[in-house]
């Protein structure tokens, strides 16, 4: 039972890469890139869990409490707020993708002909 | 190939995939128990050290200050390439920031729900700002709070008028705060350079822990990241939306 | 583990297989948000409260807002190309 975090980390990236690769619309593909995005969040916050541990905040609790790793929190606090603005910047792309070729297939979409 | 063959090539390579992923797994130390030793560290020495009682906020802003700095840059630089795209996208019908231009009609917004969005502008405006002068004491912080802070105007977008969003925050006010956001952290990582001779080290008097203007550097940093990842977002849904609803008037 | 966390795991597996799995983009923007609000709830229960205070925002309208416009937007194109080639037909 304790490897559950990480095996739906697991599952989520897998299932993530299959909503990529089935894909026929490329919208559907960015927002499937998101679920991969969010197992690893997962792996990094289940490896700074502590059982039985606190949050890392010693407003109210004696600085010697245990608490759980705040230094992957860091990390994954960032990196929430930054893919959220570079899939923007797909997004974008995608706009312009299909001002281009007129569809979101990335079956019609052909190296650059002029 | 065709959409069959793509499937059933990924089956194979998806179970290979799964496989490599659980067996690196059942690497790591059990969930739980965690090893690691700078973790223990720096929640042993933050309070004292930085006078923060958020270790985040001071990891984030003082002790791995200059990570921040990058990631920061990157949230910059992205939007500046939505920015790049959908101006140069829209360039080629209408010249931007038109002044004659209208918006698409709304289907009549109801008294109730105008009500409703002008109440939550207020509102989320507050916690926002809430949340980012108070990150070094409580959970929070320039990032949190900034995108908080960045959802407010979208309150006079629900109540129907997306002009009425753009007279809240327009395009040279928060532009001008994101960069003043940016610049103003990096600059603080220079006045340590400057000062003291270390990048990022922290010049500004620190407090009791405990107490609003306690983090010394802290402080300051949330205020400049939070003014910058909500001009961010903000100018990154201008963008979208004067691409999807403004139409050049007598087009249409 | 507790209880909380077990539930709050299922939720999020579940949530991430009903994004991939929704039929068409505009379903599959809905159904992220609320991928979202249980990713939220995991990383609350985590103990990481920075965390979920960050992926709140984002996930249910920070991005939701970009994709529907740009979905919107796409539409547009379709139907000004759409009538630009019955133009052309009649």
């Amino acid at each position: 039972m304790s490897f559950l975090p990480f095996a739906i980390a697991a599952w989520l990236f897998v299932f993530g890469l299959y909503g990529v690769v089935s894909s026929n619309n490329l919208v559907r593909t960015i927002i499937s890139l998101t679920v991969v995005q969010s197992s690893t969040y997962l792996v990094l916050l289940g490896v700074g869990y502590v059982h039985g541990g606190a949050g890392a905040i010693f407003a109210d609790i004696p600085a010697t409490a245990k608490t759980v790793d705040p230094v992957v929190q860091v990390l994954v606090l960032t990196d929430i707020v930054i893919e959220a603005t570079v899939t923007g910047l797909l997004l974008a792309m995608a706009v312009q993708a299909h001002k281009r070729f007129g569809s979101l297939d990335p079956h019609d979409m052909r190296a650059l002909q002029d | 190939m065709n959409r069959r063959g793509r499937l059933g090539l990924f089956a194979l390579a998806g179970a290979g995939l799964a496989a490599v992923l659980v067996i690196g797994f059942t690497g790591l130390p059990d969930f739980g128990s965690y090893h690691g030793v700078y973790g223990r560290v720096i929640t042993g020495v933050a309070v004292t050290l930085r006078h923060g009682t958020d270790t985040i906020t001071a990891l984030n802003f003082d002790i791995r200050g200059f990570d921040t700095l990058g990631e920061e840059f990157i949230l910059f630089a992205s939007v500046l390439g939505i920015v790049l795209i959908l101006r140069q996208l829209r360039g080629e019908q209408e010249e931007p920031h038109q002044e004659e231009s209208e918006e698409h009609h709304f289907a009549g917004a109801s008294a109730a729900l105008r009500a409703l969005g002008l109440t939550l502008i207020p509102t989320i405006l507050a916690i926002g700002v809430y949340i980012v002068v108070h990150g070094q004491i409580t959970p929070g912080g320039g990032f949190q709070g900034g995108v908080i802070l960045a959802a407010a105007p979208l309150g006079a977008f629900i109540a129907g008028r997306y002009l009425g969003m753009k007279t809240i925050a327009p395009h040279v006010v928060i532009e001008l705060g994101d960069a003043l956001g940016a610049a103003g952290y990096a600059l603080i990582g220079l006045s340590g350079l400057v000062f003291v001779g270390i990048f990022f080290k922290n010049t500004i008097p620190l407090g009791i822990p405990g107490h609003l203007l306690s983090g010394g550097q802290l402080d300051v940093a949330s205020v400049f990241v939070g003014l910058e990842v909500s001009g961010a977002f903000l100018v990154a849904w201008t963008e979208f939306f004067d691409q999807a609803l403004i139409v050049k008037r007598g087009s249409q | 583990m507790t209880v909380l966390q077990i539930a709050a795991l299922a939720a999020v597996a579940l949530g991430g297989a009903a994004v991939v799995l929704a039929p068409d983009p505009l379903r599959q923007v809905l159904v992220l948000g609320i991928y979202g609000m249980s990713l939220t709830v995991l990383f609350f229960v985590f103990q990481d409260p920075d965390v979920a205070l960050s992926e709140i925002v984002v996930s249910t309208v920070g991005l939701p807002v970009m994709v529907l416009l740009a979905l919107r937007k796409v539409s547009e194109h379709q139907k000004e190309r759409e009538r630009q080639q019955q133009g052309e037909e009649t």
